[in-house]
This record gives C-alpha cells, sequence and structure tokens, in this order.
C-alpha cells in the first residue's frame, strides 16, 4: 500500500453508494485545499514567502498553487512585510475589492503590530484598517511558521459555516472597521 | 489615495491613456509605483512614486545605539542583508579606529560574497521569470536555501541575520558551518552552470533583452550609478577595488564589465560576479586554513560585548558590559562616511557622531534609491514589456529604496 | 592612473576660489571644505568640469538645533579615475533656508535633493519637480528636524505606564 495520506472525510452518514454530509463541512474541506492566495508581499517576509513557495518548503502541497495578483480573484489576503501609512490606502482597496469568502492573513511582526518600526510612517498593524484572521510571528517568519498559519486558516476554512458573510458577528466585525 | 496625474486630453487623435503600474503589481518587484502615459504599447512619460514602505531608518538610528542599529541595517537590502551588517560595523570601527586580525576579515569576506551571490540569484531568477521562463528561478531558489542554512549555522537567522558584532564575530564559525561552505561552493558551479545554459544563448530571452535599455557610461555617472547596472554600461568602479575594505586587497579576483548597459548584459555581468564570488570564498577559505583558528573578534574590550560567562563570573567583564550597554564610554566626536559594494551598488554610511550612546544623524547612501531616479526618464519610447524587464534588471529593493 | 591626494586638490581649489573655500580637515582621509551659499554652485561646476568629479555620491542634510545657523547640507563627491572624495559643507540660517539646485551638474541629484527637502525643509531653488519623495504627500512638518519626534504623535494605544514614561 502506498503511504500517501488522503484527507479524512467529514463526519457524515455513509452506505453503500452514497455519502451524506452537511453542505458546509463539504465546502469548507474543498475550500481549505484549494485556496488561492493574494501575496501582499511588500518587504523581508515576501522574500521568506518565495521560499516558502519554493521547491523546499513548497506552499502549494497545501493547494495554494495558483497565486493571484487580482483581489478580484483571490481568496486569502496575505500581508506580508511593513505597511506604512502611504500604503495603508492601497491595502484596504485591495481588501474591498476582494470578494466574499474572504480570509487575511497577518505575515511577520509588522503587518501584525508594526514590528520593530514605532516610528510616525509605520502603520502600527494591518488590523488597524482590516480584519485579520490569523497573525504569523516573526521577524521574519520562517517557512514552517507561514505553513502553519496557512494550516491554521485552513482550519478557518473547513470549522466556520460556509456562508460567513451573513453572519452578525462578522458582520459587526466588518461595520466596526467601517466596511459594508 | 495619493493625488496622481491623468493625463488624456479631449482630441481622440491625441489622446493617449493613463496606466498605473501600482504599488501592488506582480511584475514590480517592491512596492513603488509608475504612473505611465501610453500610447498603445509605447510609454509616453512616466513619473515614479515611492515612499510606500518608507520606515524612518534614520530617524530610528538618532535614537538606539551602534549595536541595535544593525537589526535596522538587516531590513535595507533584505535580499544580501549580511553586506549591510557588515558594511555598517565597518563604518563604526572606521570612527572607533579598531583594526581587525586577518582571520575576521576573511570570513566577513565568505559571509559578504555569500550575500551577494544570493541576491544576484534573486535578481536573474526573476529577470527570467519576467520574460516568462519560470524553471531557472526555481533550481537556483534551492540554492538559496543552501546559503540560508550557511546563515543559520552563523548567527542562527536566515534572512535578517544581523551577523557579526562591533570588532568580529558573536561567536566562531563551527565545523558545521565550514563544511557547509565547502558542500555550497561544490555544489552550486554546476546550477549555475546549468542555469547559463538555460538563458544565455537561448534565441528567446536574448531576442528579449538585447539591446533594451541600453544606457550611455556618461548618462549612467551623471545619475549617480553604481553597481552591476554601471558596470554593464561599460565603467568599472567597483568599490571592493577601488577602495579596498576587509582584506579585499589580499584577493585576486576580477571585476566583470559590460559594453553597452543594456538588459542581457546586466544579466552577464550578474552571473559572472557570482563566478568571482565564489572564487573569492575559495581563497577565503584557503587563506583562513593558514590562521588561527580561534580568532574571531579583535581584541577590543571596550566596544565588543563580553561573553555572559565572563559578565556572570569576571569584575572587569561585568563592568565593560555596563558601560557598553549603558553608553558610557567615550566616542570620537566626528563625521565618518563608509562605503561598500553592495550588491546594487555602493551602499555607504555617512555617519556624524556627538561621542553618545547613538549617533547624531545617520544617513544610508542608498543604491536602489538613487539607481532608480533613472528608471522614469529612461523608460520614455520604450515598449510596456520592455520597461518591466529594464525594472527587473535594475533590480530595486524595495527597503532600500525607501529606507 | 595617478592617484591625487587630499592636499594637491585643496591647493586646486584653494587656488581658484581663495577665501571661499574653508577646509574643516580630513576626518578619516575625506577632505572635509565649508563653502558660501553664493558660491556653492561655481565649487560644484569647477569641481565636476576641470577637476573631474564626475560622480555624486549623495546630498544630505544635519540638522543642528543648538547652532546658528541650523541647517548643513553636505555634498560628498567622487573623482573615480583620481581615486579621491571631497565632502562640500554649506551652512544655512533657519530663517532662510534656501540653496541652488545642483540637479543642472549631476541629473543624479534630483532624487537626493528632494529627499533632503522631505526630511529637513531645504528649499533648492531651481528643481524642476520638488516635492515630497519619501514621506505622505500632504505632511506637513518635516520629520528629520530634532524637533519632530520619532513615534506617531497620534498613537493612543501605548500606555506610558508600560514605556517607562
Amino acid at each position: 500500500m502506498s503511504d500517501i495520506q488522503i484527507v479524512a472525510a467529514p463526519p457524515g452518514i455513509e452506505g453503500s453508494g452514497f455519502f451524506a454530509t452537511k453542505i458546509d463541512e463539504a465546502i469548507g474541506l474543498a475550500r481549505s485545499y484549494s485556496l488561492w492566495p493574494l501575496p501582499f508581499a511588500t518587504s523581508c517576509c515576501g522574500i521568506e514567502f518565495m521560499a516558502t513557495m519554493g521547491s523546499h518548503y513548497d506552499l502549494s502541497r497545501f493547494g495554494a498553487e495558483r497565486l493571484s495578483f487580482s483581489p478580484r480573484q483571490a481568496d486569502l489576503l496575505m500581508v506580508m512585510g511593513t505597511i506604512a501609512k502611504k500604503m495603508a490606502p492601497v491595502l484596504r482597496q485591495v481588501y474591498l475589492q476582494m470578494a466574499e469568502p474572504r480570509w487575511v492573513m497577518a505575515v511577520g511582526a509588522c503587518a501584525s503590530s508594526g514590528g520593530i518600526f514605532d516610528t510616525y510612517s509605520v502603520l502600527q498593524g494591518i488590523d488597524e484598517i482590516i480584519p485579520v484572521d490569523v497573525y504569523v510571528p516573526g521577524c521574519p517568519p520562517r517557512p514552517e511558521a507561514i505553513i502553519d498559519g496557512f494550516m491554521n486558516i485552513q482550519k478557518l476554512v473547513q470549522t466556520e459555516s460556509g456562508r460567513r458573510r451573513e453572519d452578525p458577528k462578522y458582520q459587526e466585525l466588518l461595520a466596526k472597521y467601517g466596511i459594508l | 489615495m495619493q493625488n496622481h496625474p491623468v493625463f488624456t486630453d479631449n482630441d481622440p487623435q491625441n489622446e493617449t491613456s493613463t496606466l498605473n503600474l501600482g504599488p501592488t503589481h506582480p511584475a514590480t518587484h517592491g512596492v513603488f509605483q509608475n504612473v505611465l502615459e501610453m500610447d498603445g504599447e509605447r510609454i509616453v512619460g512616466g513619473v515614479s512614486t515611492i515612499g510606500y514602505i518608507h520606515r524612518a531608518f534614520e530617524k530610528i538610528a538618532e535614537h538606539r545605539p551602534f549595536y541595535q542599529i544593525t537589526p535596522l541595517t538587516d531590513r535595507l537590502n533584505y535580499c544580501s542583508s549580511p553586506i549591510n551588517n557588515m558594511g555598517w560595523h565597518m563604518t563604526v570601527e572606521k570612527l572607533l579606529g579598531i583594526q581587525l586580525p586577518k582571520r575576521v576579515d576573511y570570513l566577513r569576506i565568505i559571509v559578504m560574497e555569500l550575500a551577494r551571490i544570493s541576491d544576484h540569484i534573486v535578481c536573474n531568477g526573476v529577470l527570467g521569470v519576467d520574460t516568462g521562463a519560470f524553471t531557472g528561478f526555481l533550481y537556483m531558489m534551492q540554492w538559496r536555501e543552501h546559503i540560508y542554512e550557511i546563515y543559520e549555522e552563523v548567527c542562527g537567522s536566515r534572512l535578517t541575520t544581523n551577523i557579526g558584532r562591533i570588532g568580529g564575530f558573536e561567536r566562531n564559525f563551527n565545523d558545521i558551518a565550514f563544511a557547509k561552505i565547502n558542500s555550497f561552493l561544490k555544489g552550486f558551479p554546476p546550477v549555475l552552470k546549468e542555469f547559463e545554459a538555460l538563458f544565455t544563448r537561448n534565441r528567446i530571452f536574448v531576442d528579449r533583452t538585447k539591446d533594451v535599455a541600453a544606457v550611455t557610461a556618461e548618462a549612467a555617472l551623471s545619475y549617480s550609478w553604481s553597481g552591476p547596472i554601471l558596470r554593464a554600461a561599460g565603467v568599472d568602479y567597483d568599490v571592493r577595488a577601488q577602495e579596498p575594505y576587509s582584506s579585499y586587497q589580499d584577493l585576486d579576483f576580477e571585476v566583470p564589465v559590460g559594453s553597452n548597459g543594456d538588459v542581457y548584459n546586466r544579466f552577464l555581468v550578474r552571473n559572472e560576479e557570482m563566478w568571482q564570488s565564489m572564487r573569492m570564498i575559495q581563497q577565503c577559505m584557503d587563506k583562513i586554513a593558514k590562521e588561527d583558528s580561534s580568532i574571531f573578534h579583535a581584541d577590543v574590550p571596550a566596544f565588543y560585548l563580553p561573553p555572559k560567562e565572563e559578565v556572570y563570573n569576571n569584575m572587569e567583564a561585568l563592568i565593560y558590559h555596563f558601560k557598553i550597554v549603558m553608553g558610557e564610554i567615550d566616542t570620537p566626536t566626528t563625521e565618518v562616511y563608509h562605503s561598500v559594494e553592495g550588491a546594487n551598488g555602493e551602499l555607504g554610511f555617512y555617519m556624524v557622531n556627538d561621542g553618545g550612546r547613538s549617533p547624531y544623524r545617520l544617513h544610508f547612501r542608498r543604491p536602489s534609491f538613487i539607481n532608480y531616479q533613472m528608471y522614469a526618464p529612461m523608460s520614455r519610447g520604450m515598449l510596456l514589456s520592455d520597461a518591466i524587464i529594464n525594472m527587473s534588471s535594475l533590480n530595486v529593493i524595495a527597503g532600500e529604496l525607501d529606507a | 592612473m595617478a592617484k591625487v591626494t587630499n592636499e594637491e586638490l585643496l591647493l586646486s581649489l584653494t587656488t581658484k576660489f581663495g577665501e571661499a573655500i574653508v577646509p574643516e580637515g580630513e576626518p578619516f582621509g575625506l577632505l572635509t571644505v565649508e563653502v558660501n551659499r553664493e558660491n556653492i554652485i561655481a565649487v560644484l561646476t569647477y569641481l565636476k568640469a576641470e577637476l573631474n568629479f564626475i560622480h555624486l555620491t549623495d546630498i544630505t542634510a544635519i540638522h543642528y538645533p543648538e547652532k546658528e545657523k541650523q541647517f548643513y547640507v553636505v555634498y560628498h563627491i567622487h573623482n573615480l579615475v583620481g581615486g579621491i572624495r571631497i565632502r562640500v559643507k554649506v551652512a544655512l540660517a533657519t530663517a532662510d533656508v534656501h540653496i541652488p539646485t545642483a540637479v543642472n551638474i549631476w541629473d543624479g541629484a534630483n532624487w537626493m535633493e528632494r529627499e533632503t527637502y522631505d526630511f529637513f525643509g531645504i528649499q533648492f531653488d531651481g528643481h524642476p519637480d520638488l516635492r515630497r519623495i519619501l514621506n505622505v504627500d500632504d505632511m506637513t512638518v518635516f520629520p528629520m528636524r530634532k524637533e519632530y519626534p520619532l513615534e506617531d504623535p497620534n498613537r493612543i494605544d501605548k500606555k506610558d505606564y508600560f514605556f517607562g514614561r
């Protein structure tokens, strides 16, 4: 037998020729293994992302093979690097252009909280302007850490409801940021 | 949003269109913006906007002691951080008049040349990607991991290395580090040869890059260019050869020079520099074998932080540790300018010191910033696809552009 | 190629400009001179045209709040063939931070002067496009001046108690 592991099926009722489960579970499973990331790479963390996409660490094993630089076609916004106040409107615009379902990953200390740059020109964390799902600490985080952050996003995608946009808590969160 | 000009006027015959090669774009390797006025596929004019990752390094440096500025310099040209680190340490050592033992110099050269190789791998690989050839990039990125492993043995970090201390290194290179350097020297040449075989006489690549963005030496010098792109234009200015630092004068190397400054020449110059860097690393490894293997820093207790075991057990070490960290040691109140050959050009550090713990003023002469100002005037009259290749061959690193 | 020495360089400058060149010394082998604003363009043109200083390394500024003339504009220029560098400084008073531009001498001075304007507010007269380059366009202060703080003054989430203030 080969030692290739196959993804575990979600809980459901199985019989001969049929498998019944919740749509949310099935869709969550499919989505999590086919996320299209938007690499919003600004600085050093972007170079570690290049290493993560390279053949040694290979993020495409997790389904993130097709990078999308157009926010309209992307699922996951990976903000990697320092966001300066000059760049903040651009980041917000890119986030607004993404279609639901969308997730945001703040990679690195600068995107999470401003990092070592506590200055007048650096935004102290992207969560001042857009909602963030997963924070990956590090300066820069190792590729293993970026992959771990990606796996956490996958867990979120699998366990959240299929139509997160209709969840009242999510809508409240977006309203706090002035979106919607 | 920043205001940018809109170029269209109302005459349909003369109408040009505005293209925003915006800060987030797959082809701009970093966050900088070009608003281009296009006549079909041809660029008629353009305005560059930078500063999208301005992190105020120079202001931060006025509030940090010398040894805390090293992590800041990491983040200037983050593809080749050790060169920035070493350049900064050499500036401070020049100010304080610290002489380094030869072994430290050779170890520094090894680290700096590995950084140069890793930066050129990224630049040439990404130039290949921009012309549509992804394979070469993937092959070379694999070997970048080997360079990262060497950095990890020496300093613990992959990318933003913070290698070294003022006066030398924080720890000696161990046998594993030397074994990894040797295996890199043995394993990388066939890969680089394969990469060159993929591109150098590839009809498509040559047609895309030959005579694209050719620059005369006079124009390049007038715009204060330096580094591989200036050498591709025919000027043999290399800080390592012109004003040798860190015992580069002991080594035997050549400075590759191109002829007409086009993108193909820049590609070839960077490849040849990688070969020369490997030659330099091999020479340093041979020279180190003849030195006393326990030396890894200069004997300057007033500026080199003592090891922790001595701080806890030895009175003088404790006092020196206190004085260094609290800034009680006097430093000369003068100004110093030191430059090293960064991967993109002359990386200079201009420091004005007032005798305290932090510099009074520290200015980084950043090659990417100075090289990039020619981009907008140069793109006039080019096709858009040529302008993209031109940008990748300039190797603008956003961290160094904006500081 | 013959290397030019600092003495030869200083001699040729003082022969041509006399009292206008004030030598400040040679910190770490780099000849440093101070020049008046009125003579700076003539000196820079002479350096480039006659003395072969074709590579402008950098232009920057320093702010000394306690001195009488608070701003110094510093030019680093390099003679590649002669293998020698020079540092030229110009002192400007706060009330009158104007200095003629060097863009007509070296094209590379364009962005260097914009950066110096952006950080210190030095007005380069005759510059084709003197506007901010690294900071946000609508910023009203010049952040590298000593009176401007490093951290964002509008920040509300840093508790002074935890930061020792």
